[in-house]
């Protein structure tokens, strides 16, 4: 990257910097013009000059002027005008000056301001750029933060410069010229002393503003650090807390404030020394021109008038020197901006551009063998990972890598995946160096995974294709507004040296997942969830998400459909005790109390609260019903029970999170509750307490509590009085409870709730495993599966995909690779957040799912199991860094040897 | 079956015995009542444990795979408690336990477990009493069986 900004500014803004400069120029025209018009009104039309006589008139605005030769030329001899008519000509004139005055201002201002976002979009464009092209060994010392901020924030001032980068130093400079001939024509002596202090001032002030430039460069980079240890103390929280190392982090903060509070203090310092400097410089020129000048003058040998107009016209000097000197001091500071972040951003060797050019078209397939030549990688420290490994994977042979953490499998799969480059030797596809082919070719038949997984945040589903976005496929039509906007964007990228790519095209590229567009493409999607077994867990997350019935009304009706199919095929499987459905005439043993009673969920838990508390229907109907007493006295007996349970427990204990009656900050309130309660009737109790034992019992499941509460009585009174819930609710509580209806569906519940309509019952461990395994089941034969599994792919992974588990991601990230196309795929203990069994299993199924195609890509794969290495053609092993072993798996099969590295 | 009974229950395994009925019931609650029905399995051989279970009432066999199949080592039933090993010491289960019988447990998850032990030191010293009471008898088998080995050899 270019190392001086205003050179680099030059070479991307020198036409609109010249034409800026013209309009500058020509907008001096009216704007000195104005300066004369107000005299001229004043000693005109107001005191008069030139319309002496009442009823005298004056040329208004006559075109002429000398020519040499042709002496006096007239191209419009005016219009006569009267006193008042001249005034309000002139004042009209002044009207419109000051409209294109402030035109050329507006226009000036917008095109600098235009020029300067430009810029700065493609320095940041430019940075970004590199940072996709830095090699693997830099990416592992940049702090992510860092980067950020400079990309972000440390640019920034540079678009601000860039307006003003040569429009201003010709304008100031221009002025202080002129000021200054003007000064030399009246007295020359007069006119070198000013030319004196201004070079003194010009050549001081920047100089001792260079430690204000260091000082700023400090600044920068302490800043920059700072935001890198913010960041890594929000990314290390876990660890900090865990370790109590907060206060060594505090220790740490305080220390690097410190350090940036001293450095901003000292640039003040400096900042208004050399402020008072500059302001002395220019005061002590009047000061030399009152004394010599006056001296002077006194010797009769400058004469008053000239005195008097040099000091006059200096008035006018220091100024545009002053902004001279203060454009300087910007310049310098962000150059320093600038060479600090282009230092940072000048990292040797970058990948070349044409690795990562792009190419739409299809990558051919590999045909060579895959191999490492004589490859040695070293770490961080220099240390060897491997050394001196040379191993081939022809076309469609499988090898399995052993050896263990450390034997430098791990290191060689991480240099095929191109994440590690060589030290010395080569990684070659045929006989080509692989770092030399470019990315659309390797990147699209070689897949890597590895249990290093990064989810991007934006959907499941995004995350699954994100392996397939290669390039722009289609061209989008736009039309009408859209069409002009997209005109703009076009224009705008390339005068910014952005590129045009379209992000709304569309990006999967279809024939790499081996279908044909985006309606098989689904089949494909379930095809690698299922051979990584995640579908479960996209399942299982897409019956908990809510969807609103309004939007998706066919999907709705056929899930409440799925009641009845479910219901008969419990009956049919003799599990009809697995799920407990609500009936709206009988008790859910399964479902809490206050589901029981209100027969029906909550659409607003806050309101609901308010009116527990307030509204009197609640307590009518209870007590109509005659649970009133009952539920205080069952609520006491909760009450009880749970502070024995709880009372000894810290705050924070984790047990609280089964506890679902009150939270822990409750329980001493119900502890003396109870001291205050115990054996009085309700009926001397005050309303407020009341309530707050009653609503106890509303989370009360007699089958998962166990405290032996409820009886039938009870559950006959709570079905009866659920009518009253229902077809009693007040006017100004209707909405607040969506009632259990079997033949709708439920919009504030999820999918999986809607489609039981019931509890699981608490009995069977596995219970809602073979409730979902039935679902699903159901799912598939009411052609709902790929519906409700779109659902799935739709769930936001969050950032870093933090709402998945490690597994999850790992299993996405393998399913990411496995729905490319390659000829090459190279797997790197993908899944080491998964237990061996699963492990196990999954390799098995990839093998199968890979094999089973005629396509038979080659497959290399370091095994965390030597057990499954008699899945592949080739074993091969490694020790300390080397191969030691290399050998097909038929003759390593008596091999006792090898029998002892397996085991 | 209330809370109280599982209580008791618990009260009858060598292992909770000597806690206090407080802390029992405690435990009890946190954890979840199961049934398991016959042929069912409550655990995988390799799985990594996450509970220990309790039996209520039932039978059940302990299976080890072997290279010729799965074989029987013990059977277990009522009053006795399963899978303790592999939520203390973290390693996966060594043997898959399968239901005999109708079967009805307290599954008593790891973490709530290993939180109970470290909020009441008591109750760790009661269980590591009896894993050492356990140890000891082992001991004393493997001594046995290692001197009727030199027995046969000689």
């Amino acid at each position: 990257m270019e190392t001086r900004l205003s050179r680099y500014i030059w070479t991307h803004t020198r036409k609109q910097q010249l034409w800026i400069l013209l309009v500058v120029a020509l907008s001096m025209v009216p704007y000195f013009l104005s300066f004369d018009l107000p005299k001229r009104i004043v000693n005109g039309p107001i005191q008069g000059q030139g319309f002496e006589e009442p009823g005298s008139t004056q040329r208004f605005m006559p075109i002429s002027f000398e020519l040499p030769f042709f002496g006096e030329v007239t191209l419009f001899s005016g219009i006569e005008l009267g006193r008042q008519e001249t005034l309000l000509a002139l004042s009209l004139v002044f009207l419109l000056l000051v409209i294109i005055n402030g035109l050329f201002k507006f226009y000036i201002n917008t095109y600098k301001g235009r020029l300067g976002e430009r810029l700065l979009r493609r320095i940041r464009f430019e940075l970004v750029d590199r940072v996709l092209r830095f090699p693997p060994k830099h990416l592992k010392r940049v702090k992510p933060a860092e980067i950020a901020t400079m990309i972000k924030d440390e640019v920034e001032p540079m678009g601000g410069f860039t307006g003003d980068a040569f429009v201003q130093p010709a304008l100031l400079g221009g002025q202080a010229l002129t000021a200054l001939v003007f000064i030399l024509i009246q007295s020359f002596w007069l006119g070198v002393i000013a030319a004196v202090i201004v070079a003194v001032q010009a050549l001081i002030i920047p100089r001792m503003r260079r430690r204000l430039l260091v000082l700023g460069r400090e600044r920068q980079l302490t800043a920059r650090e700072l935001s890198g240890r913010v960041s890594e103390i929000v990314d290390g929280i876990g660890t900090i807390r865990g370790h109590d190392t907060s206060n060594y982090e505090r220790a740490d903060i305080a220390a690097r404030l410190g350090r940036i509070f001293k450095i901003r203090y000292d640039i003040y310092q400096w900042k208004f020394l050399v402020k008072f400097l500059n302001n002395f410089l220019a005061q002590v020129t009047p000061f030399l021109f009152y004394s010599i000048g006056g001296y002077f003058a006194l010797q009769g040998r400058l004469d008053i008038g000239q005195l008097v107009a040099v000091i006059g016209a200096y008035k006018d000097l220091p100024g545009p020197l002053k902004e001279l000197i203060d454009w300087d001091q910007a310049r310098q500071d962000v150059q320093v901006k600038y060479a600090q972040v282009v230092e940072q951003f000048s990292v040797e060797p970058l990948i070349h551009p044409k690795v990562q050019e792009l190419s739409v078209g299809a990558a051919a397939p590999l045909s060579g063998a895959l191999a490492a030549v004589n490859l040695s990688v070293a770490d961080e420290g220099g240390a060897r990972i491997i050394e001196h490994v040379s191993l081939q994977v022809r076309p469609n042979e499988t090898v399995a890598i052993t050896g263990g953490t450390g034997g430098g499998g791990e290191a060689l799969a991480e240099a095929f995946g191109r994440l590690t480059w060589p030290e010395s030797g080569r990684i070659v596809v045929g006989d080509t160096d692989i770092h030399e082919l470019p990315e659309a070719i390797v990147g699209r038949r070689i897949s890597y995974a590895s249990s290093e997984v990064y989810t991007f945040q934006g959907s499941l589903g995004d995350n699954l294709l994100y392996g397939l976005k290669h390039a722009p496929l289609t061209d989008v039509a736009y039309d009408g507004d859209k069409a002009a906007h997209r005109r703009w964007e076009l224009l705008e990228a390339k005068l910014a040296g952005n590129p045009s790519l379209d992000l709304n095209s569309d990006w999967i590229d279809y024939a790499a997942a081996g279908a044909s567009g985006p309606d098989d493409l689904f089949a494909k999607i379930r095809a690698v969830l299922d051979v990584v077994l995640l579908t479960n867990d996209i399942l299982a997350l897409a019956v908990r998400s809510t969807i609103d019935p309004a939007v998706h009304a066919a999907f709705a009706s056929e899930i409440v459909d799925m009641r009845g199919a479910l219901r008969r095929r419990l009956e049919a499987e003799k599990l009809s005790d697995l799920v407990v459905f609500f009936e709206p005439g009988s008790y859910n043993i399964e479902a809490t109390i206050g589901e029981n009673l209100l027969f029906g969920t909550i659409t607003d838990r806050a309101r609901w609260e308010k009116v527990l508390e307030t509204h009197p229907f609640f307590k009518t109907v209870l007590k109509r019903a005659g649970l009133h007493e009952t539920f205080y006295e069952m609520g006491l007996e909760i009450a009880e029970n749970v502070v024995e349970l709880f009372r000894d427990l810290p705050p924070d204990h984790p047990f609280f999170q089964q506890l679902t009656f009150m939270s822990s900050e409750e329980i001493p309130v119900y502890e003396t509750l109870l001291q205050k309660l115990r054996g009085r009737p309700i009926d001397q109790v005050s309303e407020e307490d009341a309530i707050r034992i009653i609503r106890l019992c509303f989370g009360y499941i007699e089958p998962r509590h166990r405290f032996g509460l409820l009886t039938d009585e009870m559950m006959e009174k709570i079905v009866e009085a659920r009518r009253e819930f229902s077809d009693g609710l007040p006017d100004d509580l209707a909405g607040i409870i969506e009632h259990y209806q079997p033949n709708r569906y439920m919009a504030s519940a999820s999918i999986i709730d809607n489609v039981l309509f019931g509890r699981i019952g608490h009995k069977h461990t596995d219970g809602s495993d073979r409730i979902r395994a039935i679902v699903r089941d159901l799912f598939e034969s009411l052609g709902l599966y790929d519906k409700v599994l779109a659902f799935g792919l739709d769930f936001d992974v969050g950032a870093g995909g933090k709402r998945l588990t490690a597994s999850q991601r790992q299993k996405l990230n393998l399913a990411r690779t496995l729905i490319r196309l390659s000829d090459f795929y190279i797997f790197n203990q993908p899944l080491l957040a998964l237990d061996q069994r699963t492990q196990d299993q999954i390799t098995r199924n990839v093998f199968s799912f890979l094999r089973a195609e005629e396509r038979n890509p080659a497959i290399l794969w370091v095994l965390s199991n030597p057990a499954l290495s008699d899945l592949f053609d080739r074993v091969a092993h490694f020790e300390n860094g080397r191969l030691v072993e290399d050998k097909s798996v038929e003759t390593s099969r008596d091999d006792s040897d090898y029998k002892e590295l397996a085991s | 079956m209330l809370l109280k009974d599982e209580v008791e229950m618990l009260r009858r395994i060598p292992l909770f015995s000597g806690l206090p009925p407080a802390k029992l019931k405690l435990l009890a609650f946190t954890s979840d009542r199961v049934m398991f029905s016959a042929g069912e399995n409550l655990f995988h051989q390799g799985d990594i444990g996450d509970a220990a279970y309790v039996i209520l009432s039932g039978k059940a066999d302990v299976l080890v795979s072997t290279p010729g199949g799965q074989l029987k080592v013990a059977e277990v039933e009522e009053n006795s408690i399963v899978g303790e090993i592999a939520i203390l010491c973290n390693t996966p289960r060594t043997a898959t336990l399968t239901t005999t019988a109708p079967l009805e447990a307290l599954r008593i998850r790891k973490d709530d477990f290993l939180k109970l032990l470290a909020d009441f030191p008591e109750m760790a010293v009661e269980i590591m009493r009896v894993l050492a009471d356990r140890l000891s008898q082992t001991t004393s088998e493997l001594t046995e069986a290692r001197s009727r080995a030199q027995r046969v050899e000689a």
